[in-house]
Protein backbone atom coordinates (compact mmCIF):
# COMPACT_ATOMS: atom_id res chain seq x y z
CA UNK A 1 0.00 0.00 0.00
CA UNK A 2 2.90 2.49 1.29
CA UNK A 3 4.84 1.45 -1.85
CA UNK A 4 1.38 2.51 -3.82
CA UNK A 5 0.98 5.87 -2.27
CA UNK A 6 4.55 6.76 -3.32
CA UNK A 7 4.41 7.26 -6.55
CA UNK A 8 1.48 8.99 -6.45
CA UNK A 9 1.52 12.88 -7.23
CA UNK A 10 0.72 14.90 -4.77
CA UNK A 11 -2.54 16.22 -5.84
CA UNK A 12 -3.07 12.44 -7.05
CA UNK A 13 -2.59 11.61 -2.85
CA UNK A 14 -5.00 14.44 -1.79
CA UNK A 15 -7.70 12.69 -3.90
CA UNK A 16 -7.09 9.50 -2.65
CA UNK A 17 -6.80 10.81 0.62
CA UNK A 18 -10.47 12.18 0.07
CA UNK A 19 -11.82 9.27 -1.24
CA UNK A 20 -11.15 7.25 1.90
CA UNK A 21 -12.07 9.87 4.01
CA UNK A 22 -15.68 8.50 5.80
CA UNK A 23 -18.53 10.10 4.78
CA UNK A 24 -20.54 9.82 8.49
CA UNK A 25 -20.40 9.06 11.47
CA UNK A 26 -22.36 5.85 10.81
CA UNK A 27 -19.87 5.15 7.70
CA UNK A 28 -17.29 5.20 9.91
CA UNK A 29 -18.58 2.97 12.56
CA UNK A 30 -19.38 0.17 9.75
CA UNK A 31 -15.74 0.54 8.27
CA UNK A 32 -14.93 0.00 11.33
CA UNK A 33 -16.96 -3.13 12.27
CA UNK A 34 -16.19 -4.60 8.97
CA UNK A 35 -12.45 -4.28 10.05
CA UNK A 36 -12.34 -6.11 12.94
CA UNK A 37 -14.46 -8.65 11.70
CA UNK A 38 -11.92 -9.11 8.81
CA UNK A 39 -9.43 -9.04 10.99
CA UNK A 40 -10.91 -12.17 12.75
CA UNK A 41 -11.62 -13.73 8.99
CA UNK A 42 -7.46 -13.47 8.44
CA UNK A 43 -6.25 -13.70 12.07
CA UNK A 44 -5.69 -17.73 11.38
CA UNK A 45 -3.58 -17.21 8.30
CA UNK A 46 -1.35 -14.05 10.22
CA UNK A 47 -1.07 -16.41 13.32
CA UNK A 48 -0.11 -19.31 11.18
CA UNK A 49 2.35 -17.22 9.09
CA UNK A 50 3.79 -15.88 12.13
CA UNK A 51 4.03 -19.61 13.74
CA UNK A 52 6.07 -21.10 10.98
CA UNK A 53 8.76 -18.62 11.70
CA UNK A 54 8.68 -19.27 15.18
CA UNK A 55 11.08 -21.87 17.32
CA UNK A 56 8.51 -25.35 18.98
CA UNK A 57 8.02 -23.17 22.63
CA UNK A 58 7.31 -19.72 21.31
CA UNK A 59 4.29 -21.16 19.19
CA UNK A 60 2.06 -21.78 22.46
CA UNK A 61 4.10 -18.75 24.40
CA UNK A 62 0.77 -17.38 26.21
CA UNK A 63 2.37 -13.62 25.41
CA UNK A 64 1.64 -14.19 21.53
CA UNK A 65 3.64 -11.82 19.29
CA UNK A 66 3.32 -11.87 15.42
CA UNK A 67 6.73 -10.41 14.95
CA UNK A 68 8.54 -13.63 16.18
CA UNK A 69 11.06 -13.16 18.78
CA UNK A 70 13.38 -15.63 17.83
CA UNK A 71 13.54 -15.93 14.12
CA UNK A 72 14.04 -19.56 12.69
CA UNK A 73 11.99 -18.94 9.25
CA UNK A 74 14.34 -20.25 6.97
CA UNK A 75 15.07 -23.09 8.73
CA UNK A 76 11.36 -24.16 9.14
CA UNK A 77 10.87 -23.95 5.52
CA UNK A 78 14.01 -25.52 4.14
CA UNK A 79 13.01 -28.19 6.96
CA UNK A 80 9.21 -28.41 5.20
CA UNK A 81 10.68 -28.07 1.24
CA UNK A 82 13.96 -30.23 1.49
CA UNK A 83 14.24 -32.40 4.57
CA UNK A 84 10.20 -33.64 4.54
CA UNK A 85 9.28 -34.56 0.88
CA UNK A 86 6.43 -31.81 0.41
CA UNK A 87 8.25 -30.77 -2.71
CA UNK A 88 6.56 -34.63 -3.86
CA UNK A 89 3.29 -33.96 -2.30
CA UNK A 90 3.11 -30.41 -4.15
CA UNK A 91 3.90 -32.31 -7.59
CA UNK A 92 1.52 -34.80 -6.57
CA UNK A 93 -1.51 -32.67 -5.91
CA UNK A 94 -0.42 -30.49 -9.03
CA UNK A 95 -0.44 -33.69 -11.26
CA UNK A 96 -4.04 -35.03 -9.63
CA UNK A 97 -5.41 -31.75 -9.97
CA UNK A 98 -4.52 -30.73 -14.06
CA UNK A 99 -4.62 -34.19 -14.94
CA UNK A 100 -8.41 -33.81 -13.51
CA UNK A 101 -9.05 -30.47 -15.22
CA UNK A 102 -7.41 -31.15 -18.74
CA UNK A 103 -10.05 -33.93 -18.87
CA UNK A 104 -12.93 -32.64 -17.64
CA UNK A 105 -12.41 -29.82 -20.18
CA UNK A 106 -11.61 -31.93 -22.90
CA UNK A 107 -14.39 -34.62 -22.32
CA UNK A 108 -17.33 -31.79 -21.27
CA UNK A 109 -16.62 -29.24 -23.71
CA UNK A 110 -17.98 -31.46 -26.81
CA UNK A 111 -20.63 -32.89 -25.01
CA UNK A 112 -21.97 -29.72 -24.18
CA UNK A 113 -21.67 -27.99 -28.15
CA UNK A 114 -23.49 -31.08 -28.83
CA UNK A 115 -26.34 -30.63 -26.20
CA UNK A 116 -26.68 -26.94 -26.85
CA UNK A 117 -26.33 -26.62 -30.77
CA UNK A 118 -26.90 -30.16 -32.55
CA UNK A 119 -29.74 -32.19 -32.81
CA UNK A 120 -29.68 -35.87 -32.37
CA UNK A 121 -32.03 -39.01 -30.89
CA UNK A 122 -31.12 -39.68 -26.64
CA UNK A 123 -29.99 -35.91 -26.02
CA UNK A 124 -33.01 -35.49 -24.03
CA UNK A 125 -32.02 -38.34 -21.86
CA UNK A 126 -27.95 -37.69 -22.11
CA UNK A 127 -29.00 -33.96 -20.66
CA UNK A 128 -31.27 -35.36 -17.77
CA UNK A 129 -28.68 -37.86 -16.81
CA UNK A 130 -25.98 -34.90 -16.58
CA UNK A 131 -28.19 -33.10 -14.70
CA UNK A 132 -29.39 -35.85 -12.01
CA UNK A 133 -25.95 -36.44 -11.71
CA UNK A 134 -25.39 -33.05 -10.44
CA UNK A 135 -26.58 -33.93 -7.09
CA UNK A 136 -24.84 -37.16 -6.52
CA UNK A 137 -21.41 -36.38 -4.34
CA UNK A 138 -18.43 -38.24 -4.28
CA UNK A 139 -19.03 -39.66 -0.77
CA UNK A 140 -22.09 -41.97 -2.10
CA UNK A 141 -20.16 -43.15 -5.36
CA UNK A 142 -16.91 -43.78 -3.56
CA UNK A 143 -17.48 -47.27 -2.48
CA UNK A 144 -17.83 -49.31 -5.80
CA UNK A 145 -14.80 -47.45 -7.49
CA UNK A 146 -12.33 -48.01 -4.53
CA UNK A 147 -13.93 -51.55 -5.33
CA UNK A 148 -13.39 -51.56 -8.73
CA UNK A 149 -10.16 -50.01 -8.40
CA UNK A 150 -9.06 -52.64 -5.82
CA UNK A 151 -10.01 -55.16 -8.55
CA UNK A 152 -7.81 -54.06 -11.02
CA UNK A 153 -4.92 -53.66 -8.99
CA UNK A 154 -5.46 -49.52 -9.75
CA UNK A 155 -5.07 -47.98 -5.89
CA UNK A 156 -2.41 -45.84 -4.79
CA UNK A 157 -2.11 -44.43 -8.37
CA UNK A 158 -2.67 -41.27 -9.99
CA UNK A 159 -5.25 -42.72 -12.31
CA UNK A 160 -6.88 -43.80 -8.69
CA UNK A 161 -6.64 -40.28 -7.45
CA UNK A 162 -8.54 -38.70 -11.06
CA UNK A 163 -10.47 -41.40 -12.23
CA UNK A 164 -14.00 -39.59 -10.12
CA UNK A 165 -13.58 -36.40 -11.55
CA UNK A 166 -12.67 -37.00 -14.95
CA UNK A 167 -15.91 -35.98 -16.26
CA UNK A 168 -17.42 -33.05 -14.88
CA UNK A 169 -21.10 -33.26 -14.93
CA UNK A 170 -21.84 -30.06 -13.54
CA UNK A 171 -19.10 -28.58 -16.27
CA UNK A 172 -21.00 -30.13 -19.27
CA UNK A 173 -24.51 -28.38 -17.37
CA UNK A 174 -22.61 -24.87 -17.58
CA UNK A 175 -21.05 -25.10 -20.54
CA UNK A 176 -24.24 -25.92 -22.23
CA UNK A 177 -25.66 -23.16 -20.83
CA UNK A 178 -22.95 -20.57 -22.02
CA UNK A 179 -23.31 -22.25 -25.58
CA UNK A 180 -26.86 -22.08 -25.77
CA UNK A 181 -26.45 -18.11 -25.59
CA UNK A 182 -23.98 -18.24 -28.55
CA UNK A 183 -26.17 -17.26 -31.42
CA UNK A 184 -26.86 -19.83 -34.28
CA UNK A 185 -27.03 -17.04 -37.05
CA UNK A 186 -22.98 -16.74 -36.69
CA UNK A 187 -22.76 -20.97 -36.65
CA UNK A 188 -24.69 -21.51 -39.58
CA UNK A 189 -22.86 -18.76 -41.79
CA UNK A 190 -19.65 -20.33 -40.23
CA UNK A 191 -21.24 -23.47 -41.76
CA UNK A 192 -22.42 -21.91 -45.46
CA UNK A 193 -18.71 -20.71 -45.54
CA UNK A 194 -17.76 -24.57 -45.12
CA UNK A 195 -16.51 -24.73 -41.76
CA UNK A 196 -16.92 -28.21 -40.83
CA UNK A 197 -18.14 -28.50 -37.12
CA UNK A 198 -15.03 -29.37 -35.15
CA UNK A 199 -13.72 -26.41 -37.00
CA UNK A 200 -16.57 -24.21 -35.31
CA UNK A 201 -16.62 -25.57 -32.12
CA UNK A 202 -12.30 -24.79 -31.67
CA UNK A 203 -12.65 -21.29 -33.99
CA UNK A 204 -15.57 -19.97 -32.78
CA UNK A 205 -17.16 -21.61 -29.59
CA UNK A 206 -13.96 -21.94 -27.58
CA UNK A 207 -12.65 -18.72 -27.92
CA UNK A 208 -16.12 -16.86 -27.01
CA UNK A 209 -16.02 -19.66 -24.22
CA UNK A 210 -13.02 -18.49 -22.43
CA UNK A 211 -14.38 -16.84 -19.74
CA UNK A 212 -16.21 -19.95 -18.49
CA UNK A 213 -13.72 -22.16 -19.54
CA UNK A 214 -11.91 -19.92 -17.00
CA UNK A 215 -13.98 -19.73 -14.53
CA UNK A 216 -14.61 -23.41 -14.23
CA UNK A 217 -10.72 -24.03 -14.48
CA UNK A 218 -10.73 -21.94 -10.83
CA UNK A 219 -13.62 -24.25 -9.17
CA UNK A 220 -11.84 -27.56 -10.51
CA UNK A 221 -8.69 -26.71 -9.30
CA UNK A 222 -9.48 -25.53 -5.95
CA UNK A 223 -12.09 -28.35 -5.55
CA UNK A 224 -9.45 -30.87 -6.21
CA UNK A 225 -6.33 -29.15 -4.68
CA UNK A 226 -8.16 -28.83 -1.71
CA UNK A 227 -9.85 -32.33 -1.61
CA UNK A 228 -8.98 -34.53 1.52
CA UNK A 229 -12.02 -37.22 1.27
CA UNK A 230 -11.05 -39.34 -1.86
CA UNK A 231 -6.67 -39.25 -1.46
CA UNK A 232 -7.73 -40.28 2.39
CA UNK A 233 -9.67 -43.55 0.26
CA UNK A 234 -7.32 -44.50 -2.73
CA UNK A 235 -3.93 -43.03 -1.62
CA UNK A 236 -1.70 -45.36 1.04
CA UNK A 237 1.99 -44.51 -0.33
CA UNK A 238 4.18 -41.35 0.74
CA UNK A 239 5.25 -41.43 -2.97
CA UNK A 240 1.11 -40.84 -3.79
CA UNK A 241 0.80 -38.46 -0.57
CA UNK A 242 -0.69 -35.34 -1.83
CA UNK A 243 -0.30 -32.12 -0.51
CA UNK A 244 -3.47 -31.99 1.35
CA UNK A 245 -3.66 -35.17 3.02
CA UNK A 246 -0.29 -34.74 4.22
CA UNK A 247 -1.86 -32.47 6.67
CA UNK A 248 -3.69 -35.99 8.01
CA UNK A 249 0.07 -36.97 9.36
CA UNK A 250 -0.09 -34.54 12.41
CA UNK A 251 -3.12 -35.64 13.78
CA UNK A 252 -0.43 -38.36 15.20
CA UNK A 253 2.69 -37.09 16.59
CA UNK A 254 4.14 -36.99 13.11
CA UNK A 255 6.31 -33.47 14.00
CA UNK A 256 7.32 -32.29 17.01
CA UNK A 257 8.22 -29.17 16.07
CA UNK A 258 5.09 -26.89 16.21
CA UNK A 259 7.03 -23.97 13.85
CA UNK A 260 7.64 -26.55 11.54
CA UNK A 261 4.37 -27.79 11.71
CA UNK A 262 2.75 -24.67 10.39
CA UNK A 263 5.09 -24.02 7.67
CA UNK A 264 3.89 -26.94 6.24
CA UNK A 265 -0.05 -25.66 6.49
CA UNK A 266 1.54 -22.45 4.76
CA UNK A 267 3.36 -24.35 2.29
CA UNK A 268 -0.10 -26.62 1.24
CA UNK A 269 -2.33 -23.67 1.76
CA UNK A 270 -0.30 -21.15 0.04
CA UNK A 271 -0.82 -22.30 -3.96
CA UNK A 272 -4.55 -21.87 -3.91
CA UNK A 273 -4.28 -18.28 -1.63
CA UNK A 274 -1.17 -16.20 -3.65
CA UNK A 275 -3.49 -17.57 -6.82
CA UNK A 276 -6.59 -16.04 -5.78
CA UNK A 277 -4.97 -12.78 -4.84
CA UNK A 278 -3.55 -12.19 -8.10
CA UNK A 279 -6.96 -13.45 -9.64
CA UNK A 280 -9.49 -11.80 -7.29
CA UNK A 281 -12.62 -11.61 -9.80
CA UNK A 282 -12.16 -14.64 -11.52
CA UNK A 283 -11.92 -17.05 -8.13
CA UNK A 284 -14.41 -15.55 -6.82
CA UNK A 285 -16.56 -15.54 -9.80
CA UNK A 286 -15.09 -19.24 -9.88
CA UNK A 287 -16.24 -20.20 -6.57
CA UNK A 288 -19.46 -18.94 -6.25
CA UNK A 289 -20.34 -19.95 -9.64
CA UNK A 290 -22.53 -23.00 -8.52
CA UNK A 291 -24.84 -20.13 -6.92
CA UNK A 292 -25.03 -17.83 -10.16
CA UNK A 293 -26.13 -20.24 -12.51
CA UNK A 294 -30.11 -19.46 -10.89
CA UNK B 1 -34.23 -31.60 -49.22
CA UNK B 2 -32.23 -34.96 -49.18
CA UNK B 3 -28.90 -32.81 -48.81
CA UNK B 4 -30.42 -31.50 -45.71
CA UNK B 5 -31.40 -34.98 -44.71
CA UNK B 6 -27.66 -35.79 -44.86
CA UNK B 7 -26.76 -32.78 -42.99
CA UNK B 8 -28.90 -33.72 -40.40
CA UNK B 9 -27.77 -37.47 -40.21
CA UNK B 10 -24.16 -36.28 -40.21
CA UNK B 11 -24.80 -33.82 -37.78
CA UNK B 12 -26.39 -36.23 -35.79
CA UNK B 13 -23.23 -39.08 -36.17
CA UNK B 14 -20.77 -35.92 -35.26
CA UNK B 15 -22.97 -35.34 -32.52
CA UNK B 16 -22.55 -38.76 -31.00
CA UNK B 17 -18.69 -38.55 -31.25
CA UNK B 18 -18.84 -35.55 -29.10
CA UNK B 19 -20.78 -36.70 -26.24
CA UNK B 20 -19.25 -40.07 -26.26
CA UNK B 21 -16.69 -40.15 -23.82
CA UNK B 22 -18.43 -37.63 -21.55
CA UNK B 23 -21.31 -40.75 -21.88
CA UNK B 24 -18.47 -43.72 -21.56
CA UNK B 25 -17.22 -41.78 -18.21
CA UNK B 26 -20.77 -41.25 -16.82
CA UNK B 27 -21.45 -44.64 -17.33
CA UNK B 28 -18.39 -45.90 -15.34
CA UNK B 29 -18.02 -43.35 -12.56
CA UNK B 30 -22.12 -42.32 -11.73
CA UNK B 31 -24.65 -45.15 -13.41
CA UNK B 32 -22.74 -48.52 -12.40
CA UNK B 33 -21.71 -47.23 -9.13
CA UNK B 34 -24.70 -45.95 -8.40
CA UNK B 35 -26.38 -49.38 -9.09
CA UNK B 36 -23.87 -51.17 -7.80
CA UNK B 37 -24.44 -49.34 -4.30
CA UNK B 38 -27.71 -49.93 -4.86
CA UNK B 39 -27.35 -53.94 -5.14
CA UNK B 40 -24.56 -53.79 -2.52
CA UNK B 41 -26.61 -52.29 0.15
CA UNK B 42 -28.69 -55.12 0.35
CA UNK B 43 -25.96 -57.66 0.85
CA UNK B 44 -24.08 -58.22 3.61
CA UNK B 45 -20.62 -57.53 1.48
CA UNK B 46 -17.20 -56.80 3.47
CA UNK B 47 -14.56 -56.26 1.34
CA UNK B 48 -12.40 -59.33 4.10
CA UNK B 49 -14.40 -61.56 2.26
CA UNK B 50 -15.89 -62.60 -1.31
CA UNK B 51 -18.55 -64.50 0.48
CA UNK B 52 -21.72 -62.60 0.34
CA UNK B 53 -25.57 -63.11 0.96
CA UNK B 54 -28.63 -60.86 0.18
CA UNK B 55 -30.40 -59.73 3.25
CA UNK B 56 -33.01 -57.84 2.12
CA UNK B 57 -34.14 -54.84 3.87
CA UNK B 58 -31.73 -55.57 6.97
CA UNK B 59 -28.89 -53.20 6.75
CA UNK B 60 -32.11 -50.28 6.31
CA UNK B 61 -33.67 -52.01 9.37
CA UNK B 62 -29.99 -52.14 11.40
CA UNK B 63 -29.60 -48.24 10.86
CA UNK B 64 -32.90 -47.32 12.48
CA UNK B 65 -31.52 -49.40 15.76
CA UNK B 66 -27.79 -48.71 15.27
CA UNK B 67 -26.92 -46.49 17.84
CA UNK B 68 -23.48 -45.47 16.23
CA UNK B 69 -25.75 -44.52 13.06
CA UNK B 70 -28.56 -42.55 15.53
CA UNK B 71 -25.47 -40.89 17.36
CA UNK B 72 -24.37 -39.49 14.30
CA UNK B 73 -27.48 -38.57 12.55
CA UNK B 74 -27.96 -36.85 16.06
CA UNK B 75 -24.56 -34.93 16.32
CA UNK B 76 -25.12 -33.89 12.42
CA UNK B 77 -28.36 -32.32 13.32
CA UNK B 78 -27.20 -30.36 16.43
CA UNK B 79 -24.26 -29.04 14.37
CA UNK B 80 -26.45 -28.06 11.23
CA UNK B 81 -28.88 -26.12 13.82
CA UNK B 82 -25.91 -24.38 15.57
CA UNK B 83 -23.92 -23.82 12.04
CA UNK B 84 -27.15 -22.68 9.87
CA UNK B 85 -28.25 -19.73 11.49
CA UNK B 86 -24.44 -17.82 11.62
CA UNK B 87 -23.50 -19.30 8.56
CA UNK B 88 -27.40 -17.29 6.84
CA UNK B 89 -27.31 -14.26 9.32
CA UNK B 90 -23.75 -12.55 9.56
CA UNK B 91 -23.33 -12.84 5.61
CA UNK B 92 -25.96 -11.32 4.70
CA UNK B 93 -25.90 -8.72 7.18
CA UNK B 94 -21.88 -8.34 5.94
CA UNK B 95 -23.16 -8.09 2.16
CA UNK B 96 -25.81 -5.13 3.28
CA UNK B 97 -23.24 -3.28 4.93
CA UNK B 98 -20.32 -3.59 1.69
CA UNK B 99 -23.25 -3.41 -0.87
CA UNK B 100 -23.37 0.23 -1.37
CA UNK B 101 -19.42 0.92 -0.09
CA UNK B 102 -17.43 1.98 -2.93
CA UNK B 103 -14.31 2.52 -0.25
CA UNK B 104 -12.15 -0.62 0.73
CA UNK B 105 -14.57 -2.90 -0.83
CA UNK B 106 -11.91 -5.10 -2.66
CA UNK B 107 -9.98 -5.30 0.81
CA UNK B 108 -12.73 -6.21 2.10
CA UNK B 109 -13.58 -8.31 -0.56
CA UNK B 110 -10.43 -10.71 -0.14
CA UNK B 111 -10.41 -10.52 4.07
CA UNK B 112 -13.38 -12.33 3.63
CA UNK B 113 -12.89 -14.85 0.99
CA UNK B 114 -9.81 -15.82 1.76
CA UNK B 115 -10.88 -18.66 3.88
CA UNK B 116 -13.15 -20.01 1.24
CA UNK B 117 -10.16 -20.82 -1.40
CA UNK B 118 -7.74 -21.94 1.55
CA UNK B 119 -6.95 -25.35 2.14
CA UNK B 120 -9.34 -26.06 4.99
CA UNK B 121 -7.49 -29.82 5.85
CA UNK B 122 -4.53 -26.96 6.48
CA UNK B 123 -6.20 -24.09 8.54
CA UNK B 124 -7.93 -26.87 10.90
CA UNK B 125 -4.06 -27.90 12.02
CA UNK B 126 -4.15 -23.68 12.96
CA UNK B 127 -7.83 -24.04 14.42
CA UNK B 128 -6.59 -26.82 16.43
CA UNK B 129 -3.97 -24.66 17.79
CA UNK B 130 -5.97 -21.97 18.42
CA UNK B 131 -8.45 -23.99 20.18
CA UNK B 132 -5.64 -26.15 22.01
CA UNK B 133 -7.50 -26.71 25.53
CA UNK B 134 -4.44 -25.19 27.35
CA UNK B 135 -2.55 -22.46 25.96
CA UNK B 136 -4.99 -21.91 22.47
CA UNK B 137 -5.34 -17.97 21.37
CA UNK B 138 -8.73 -18.26 22.06
CA UNK B 139 -8.36 -19.34 25.71
CA UNK B 140 -5.79 -16.31 26.17
CA UNK B 141 -8.54 -14.32 24.49
CA UNK B 142 -11.13 -15.66 27.03
CA UNK B 143 -8.50 -15.07 29.84
CA UNK B 144 -8.35 -11.62 29.43
CA UNK B 145 -11.66 -11.59 29.88
CA UNK B 146 -11.48 -13.61 33.09
CA UNK B 147 -13.38 -16.30 31.27
CA UNK B 148 -12.39 -19.70 29.93
CA UNK B 149 -10.47 -21.71 29.88
CA UNK B 150 -13.05 -24.14 27.28
CA UNK B 151 -11.84 -27.37 26.57
CA UNK B 152 -12.79 -26.32 22.80
CA UNK B 153 -12.12 -29.96 20.99
CA UNK B 154 -11.76 -32.45 24.17
CA UNK B 155 -15.17 -31.82 25.41
CA UNK B 156 -17.66 -33.65 24.63
CA UNK B 157 -20.54 -30.83 24.87
CA UNK B 158 -18.63 -28.37 23.06
CA UNK B 159 -16.82 -30.18 20.56
CA UNK B 160 -19.87 -29.91 17.64
CA UNK B 161 -19.74 -26.00 18.39
CA UNK B 162 -16.15 -25.74 18.04
CA UNK B 163 -16.31 -27.31 14.78
CA UNK B 164 -19.39 -25.40 13.36
CA UNK B 165 -17.01 -22.15 14.52
CA UNK B 166 -14.35 -23.10 12.20
CA UNK B 167 -17.21 -23.78 9.27
CA UNK B 168 -18.61 -20.88 9.53
CA UNK B 169 -15.11 -18.99 9.60
CA UNK B 170 -14.78 -21.01 6.24
CA UNK B 171 -18.13 -20.34 4.60
CA UNK B 172 -19.04 -16.69 5.77
CA UNK B 173 -17.11 -15.41 2.10
CA UNK B 174 -18.54 -17.42 0.05
CA UNK B 175 -22.09 -16.92 1.28
CA UNK B 176 -21.37 -13.33 1.39
CA UNK B 177 -20.87 -13.37 -2.36
CA UNK B 178 -23.86 -15.13 -3.23
CA UNK B 179 -25.69 -12.54 -0.88
CA UNK B 180 -24.00 -9.38 -3.03
CA UNK B 181 -25.05 -11.15 -5.87
CA UNK B 182 -28.58 -11.05 -5.16
CA UNK B 183 -28.58 -7.80 -4.29
CA UNK B 184 -27.22 -6.55 -7.02
CA UNK B 185 -30.33 -7.64 -9.19
CA UNK B 186 -33.02 -5.70 -7.10
CA UNK B 187 -33.88 -2.63 -9.18
CA UNK B 188 -32.86 0.73 -7.39
CA UNK B 189 -36.35 2.01 -8.65
CA UNK B 190 -37.88 -0.57 -6.03
CA UNK B 191 -36.28 1.43 -3.36
CA UNK B 192 -37.10 5.10 -4.83
CA UNK B 193 -40.70 3.96 -4.79
CA UNK B 194 -40.90 2.29 -0.75
CA UNK B 195 -39.15 6.38 0.03
CA UNK B 196 -42.02 7.61 -1.72
CA UNK B 197 -44.87 5.02 0.23
CA UNK B 198 -42.52 6.72 3.02
CA UNK B 199 -40.17 3.46 3.52
CA UNK B 200 -36.87 5.58 4.82
CA UNK B 201 -36.07 3.97 7.93
CA UNK B 202 -33.67 1.38 6.83
CA UNK B 203 -35.37 -1.46 8.34
CA UNK B 204 -38.39 -0.34 7.05
CA UNK B 205 -36.72 -0.75 2.93
CA UNK B 206 -35.17 -4.03 4.36
CA UNK B 207 -38.31 -5.79 4.72
CA UNK B 208 -40.41 -4.21 2.15
CA UNK B 209 -38.03 -4.21 -0.40
CA UNK B 210 -34.92 -5.91 0.44
CA UNK B 211 -36.02 -9.43 1.90
CA UNK B 212 -38.87 -10.17 -0.40
CA UNK B 213 -36.58 -9.51 -3.99
CA UNK B 214 -33.52 -11.33 -1.83
CA UNK B 215 -35.85 -14.28 -1.51
CA UNK B 216 -34.77 -16.72 -4.10
CA UNK B 217 -30.89 -16.09 -3.25
CA UNK B 218 -32.19 -16.63 0.61
CA UNK B 219 -33.61 -19.43 -0.20
CA UNK B 220 -30.41 -20.83 -2.35
CA UNK B 221 -27.86 -19.48 0.29
CA UNK B 222 -29.91 -21.96 2.88
CA UNK B 223 -30.45 -24.59 0.78
CA UNK B 224 -26.82 -25.52 0.06
CA UNK B 225 -25.53 -24.06 3.75
CA UNK B 226 -27.57 -27.17 4.93
CA UNK B 227 -25.93 -29.61 2.49
CA UNK B 228 -22.52 -28.65 3.44
CA UNK B 229 -23.93 -29.26 7.04
CA UNK B 230 -24.30 -32.74 6.13
CA UNK B 231 -21.05 -32.89 4.05
CA UNK B 232 -19.22 -31.91 7.56
CA UNK B 233 -15.75 -34.17 7.06
CA UNK B 234 -12.51 -32.82 6.35
CA UNK B 235 -12.28 -30.84 10.12
CA UNK B 236 -13.40 -33.80 12.06
CA UNK B 237 -11.00 -35.82 10.55
CA UNK B 238 -8.20 -33.49 11.03
CA UNK B 239 -9.35 -32.53 14.26
CA UNK B 240 -11.02 -34.81 16.35
CA UNK B 241 -11.30 -38.25 14.21
CA UNK B 242 -15.22 -38.13 15.80
CA UNK B 243 -14.26 -37.86 19.55
CA UNK B 244 -13.94 -37.30 22.19
CA UNK B 245 -15.83 -40.45 22.65
CA UNK B 246 -18.04 -39.88 19.20
CA UNK B 247 -19.17 -37.14 20.48
CA UNK B 248 -18.52 -35.44 16.80
CA UNK B 249 -18.95 -38.31 15.14
CA UNK B 250 -20.90 -36.96 12.25
CA UNK B 251 -22.90 -38.21 9.65
CA UNK B 252 -19.93 -38.83 6.54
CA UNK B 253 -17.85 -39.52 9.05
CA UNK B 254 -19.38 -42.58 10.21
CA UNK B 255 -20.18 -43.83 6.40
CA UNK B 256 -16.27 -43.03 6.04
CA UNK B 257 -15.33 -45.13 8.86
CA UNK B 258 -18.09 -48.03 8.12
CA UNK B 259 -16.96 -48.28 4.32
CA UNK B 260 -13.24 -47.73 4.81
CA UNK B 261 -12.25 -48.63 8.52
CA UNK B 262 -14.79 -51.57 9.31
CA UNK B 263 -14.98 -52.26 5.50
CA UNK B 264 -18.37 -52.94 6.37
CA UNK B 265 -19.33 -52.46 2.44
CA UNK B 266 -22.98 -53.31 2.69
CA UNK B 267 -23.99 -51.05 5.42
CA UNK B 268 -21.86 -48.24 4.11
CA UNK B 269 -23.69 -48.74 1.03
CA UNK B 270 -26.66 -47.86 2.60
CA UNK B 271 -25.59 -45.36 5.22
CA UNK B 272 -24.28 -43.59 1.46
CA UNK B 273 -27.75 -44.09 -0.26
CA UNK B 274 -29.73 -42.27 2.94
CA UNK B 275 -27.38 -39.47 2.74
CA UNK B 276 -28.20 -39.15 -1.16
CA UNK B 277 -31.99 -39.05 -0.02
CA UNK B 278 -31.12 -36.26 2.26
CA UNK B 279 -29.27 -34.10 -0.39
CA UNK B 280 -32.49 -35.10 -2.91
CA UNK B 281 -35.00 -33.63 -0.45
CA UNK B 282 -32.88 -30.65 -0.14
CA UNK B 283 -32.47 -30.64 -3.69
CA UNK B 284 -36.20 -30.83 -4.22
CA UNK B 285 -36.91 -28.49 -1.59
CA UNK B 286 -34.81 -25.83 -3.46
CA UNK B 287 -36.47 -26.71 -7.00
CA UNK B 288 -39.89 -26.63 -5.76
CA UNK B 289 -39.54 -22.82 -4.13
CA UNK B 290 -37.07 -21.95 -6.57
CA UNK B 291 -40.52 -22.13 -9.68
CA UNK B 292 -42.77 -20.43 -7.62
CA UNK B 293 -40.50 -17.50 -6.37
CA UNK B 294 -38.26 -16.28 -9.34
CA UNK B 295 -41.29 -14.44 -10.42
CA UNK B 296 -40.34 -10.46 -9.91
Amino acid sequence: MSTVVHTQKPSRLSALLQSVRPRSLSDAVGTLVLFIGGWIMVFPFVWMISSSFKPTYEVYDPDFTIIPKTFVGFENYAGVLFDQPYLRFMFNSAVVCLGILIVQLVTAIPAAYALAKLRFRGSTIFFGTVIASITIPINVISIPIYIGLVQIRMLDTYFAMMFPFLVSVFAIFLFRQFFKAYPDSIIDAARVDGFSEIEIILRLILPAAVPAIAAFTVFSLVAHWNDLYWPLIVVQSQDKMTATLSMMQYQSDFDTDYGRTFASAAVVSAPMVIAFLFFRRLFIRGITMTGIKG
Amino acid sequence: MSAARARAASQGRLAYMLVAPATLLILLIYILPIITVLVMSFTDYTLVSDYFEFIGFENYAKMFTDSAFLNALENTVIYAVIFLPAAFIIPLVLALMIQKRKQFRSILEVLYFLPVTSTLAAMSLVWGALMDGNQGALNELLSSFGAGPVNWLGSEGVVLISLALVAIWSVIGFNMVLFLAGLTTIPTRLYEAAAMDGADHPLDRFFRVTWPMLGPTALFVAVISSINAFKLFDTVAILTQGGPDHASEVYLYLAYLEGFEYFNMGYAAALSLFFLLIIFVFALIQTMFADNKVQY
